[in-house]
């Protein structure tokens, strides 16, 4: 990589060992995606939940805390995503102190880093969203299919570690997304049944995403009739992200890169396109049905809810009872529990013996620690990224709409 | 005469192991028991199957970012896998591998490593030759 007189100093360790083993790593994954140069960014979001850095995750980002405050201060806003428990509500989810014990260092160590510990995957809706053609180091996938896609703004999938590399240096190696050769669409699908609700949506991208199974690629999505809401495209994002290591993705008409079908292939002549019918969407669904099954947990989360999304659950569950052995958990950003505490939707929740839980996502929460702790195997919700990712955590995961899955928690079993 | 594959130049250290090869994918979040050290997503071709000390042959890493931060704590508790392979990996898993000190490559000359790489062979893997060397099979 070509480095600049300020990164070779890094590199040497002139502005000491945080900054050096940041540029030192940014250096081995630039050199492996035979990145040119570098290139700086606007801001960083770490994914660093306590179950996945581990207690020996902790320890490394705690000896980062040692080091002198000037040698290791960030070079841009850093944020995080979901963290392992929410201090509010881990008891009630069987949670351990021990868990809380190392959340509490990791957020400890985090803020002694000076990241803003904005705790979500919805920072698009909620904290600064980005802006077409700033580059980024974000973290969180649905984050940064959402960044690159809805926005413009230019990420790679970037891990806790690299993420965190980038606040350090300010800077990212330049390859993938941030490269407009990375940007074209490769795929063509096109929409042949309408999307209704966000279950929907997350179905559209897991369909899209099983089929383009490749960072590399970049789906374009025409046939869409009609505007989308950004908690649909969240959705959408989420799932194919999830299910097809997608990074990107085009939506003649609706993403901003792509004002037309042959603008979405770089001006080229679309390719023929992968047709999306209703048998999709009912195949899709029908892998996770489970009818008639007792249902011991409704999940909404991953991603996070909005604002929006927790009115429309609240109204859903007005004057209703979440079934006794059924557990209900909605998962929102801190920011917006806030809100709904002001607006009065958490108590209409909580009315229901429903869980509003602040800066968690469910999956990244000690998943299968919560389920042998609590007996859940069940699993309902309307996210298709969450029953893509909680199967291996040891559930058997349902997908339904917001309304069926509040309808199978009121009756304890899935209707 | 050992078999030679010619692949990009990786990231990690050189080393030696058993390979453990499927067509499908990998993230350490969806698919792991990180406790037991084996396959865990029912649907995943290796379930049930350690991958512990194992050199994986993979298709492609799979979303969540999570296994950047999981192969070095792994690694840590001597339950990681000792190297990947994959035909074409995405960012996390290569940013993992940096982070962890494993060695890991990818984008090979002469096709697909599941297709050249058959389950048990034995392999040395040089990353910064860009080489994987089958010990146990002549060309």
């Amino acid at each position: 990589m070509k480095l600049t007189d300020e990164e070779s100093a890094m590199l040497a360790g002139e502005q000491g060992p945080a900054h050096q083993w940041a540029i030192q790593h940014q250096v081995a994954v630039g050199d492996f995606f035979d990145a040119a140069d570098f290139v700086p960014v606007a801001q960083a979001h770490i994914m660093a939940d306590t179950e996945s850095l581990g207690l020996s995750g902790v320890k490394w980002l705690e000896g980062l805390t040692a080091q002198p405050a000037r040698e290791r201060r960030l070079r841009v806003p850093t944020i995080t995503d979901p963290r392992g428990l929410d201090m509010a509500s881990y008891k009630r989810l069987k949670q351990t102190d021990g868990m809380a014990d190392l959340e509490a260092r990791a957020s400890a160590a985090f803020e002694a880093l000076g990241v803003l510990m904005t705790n979500t995957c919805i920072n698009y809706q909620t904290v600064l969203p980005p802006t077409r053609g700033e580059h980024l180091a974000m973290g969180d996938t649905g984050v940064v299919i959402y960044s690159n896609s809805v926005q413009g703004a230019r990420s790679n999938f970037e891990g806790g570690p690299s993420a965190l590399a980038a606040g350090l240096t300010g800077r990212t190696p330049r390859y993938g997304f941030h490269l407009d050769a990375h940007r074209i669409g490769t795929r063509h699908f096109r929409v042949d049944h309408q999307p209704r609700d966000l279950a929907d949506w997350g179905a559209l991208g897991g369909i899209v995403g099983q089929a383009t199974n490749s960072y590399w690629e970049v789906p374009v999505v025409s046939g869409i009739e009609r505007a989308i809401n950004s908690d649909e495209l969240k959705h959408f994002g989420a799932a194919l992200a999830s299910f097809g290591s997608v990074a990107m993705f085009h939506m003649p008409g609706v993403t901003p890169e792509a004002h037309t079908l042959a603008a979405a292939f770089g001006s080229a002549i679309a390719p023929a396109a992968d047709r999306v019918v209703k048998s999709d969407f009912d195949a899709f669904f029908g892998k996770y049905a489970a009818p008639g099954d007792k249902v011991d947990v409704v999940v909404f989360a991953a991603p996070q809810l909005s604002i929006i999304e927790l009115q429309q659950l609240a109204g859903l569950l007005d004057g209703r009872k979440v079934a006794d052995g059924t557990t209900l958990i909605a998962a929102t950003s801190p920011e917006n529990k806030f809100a709904a505490d002001r607006m009065g939707l958490t108590a209409r929740i909580e009315a229901a013996n429903g869980v509003v839980a602040a800066g968690i996502c469910f999956y990244q929460s000690y998943a299968r620690e919560m389920a042998e702790a609590n007996g859940w195997q069940r699993l309902l919700t309307n996210s298709a990224k969450l029953v893509n990712i909680i199967a291996g955590y040891g559930y058997q995961p349902s997908l339904a709409s917001m309304e069926a899955c509040v309808d199978s928690a009121v009756a304890g079993r899935i209707v | 005469m050992p078999i030679i594959l010619k692949c990009h130049k990786g990231i990690g250290p050189a080393v030696t192991g058993m390979a453990l090869v499927a067509e499908d994918n990998f993230s350490a979040r969806y698919d792991l028991d990180r406790i037991k050290g084996v396959f865990s997503r029912p649907a995943h071709k290796l379930a049930g199957k350690s991958y512990v000390d194992r050199i994986l042959v993979l298709v492609t890493a799979k979303g969540g970012v999570a296994s950047a931060w999981m192969l070095r704590e792994m690694a840590e508790r001597g339950m990681a896998p000792k190297a990947i392979i994959f035909e074409r990996t995405n960012t996390i898993l290569a940013q993992g591998a940096a982070f962890a000190g494993m060695a890991l490559v990818d984008r090979f000359e002469d096709g697909c490593p599941i297709e050249l790489i058959r389950n048990g062979d034995e392999l040395l893997i040089e990353p910064d030759r860009g080489q994987v060397t089958i010990l146990n099979r002549d060309a």
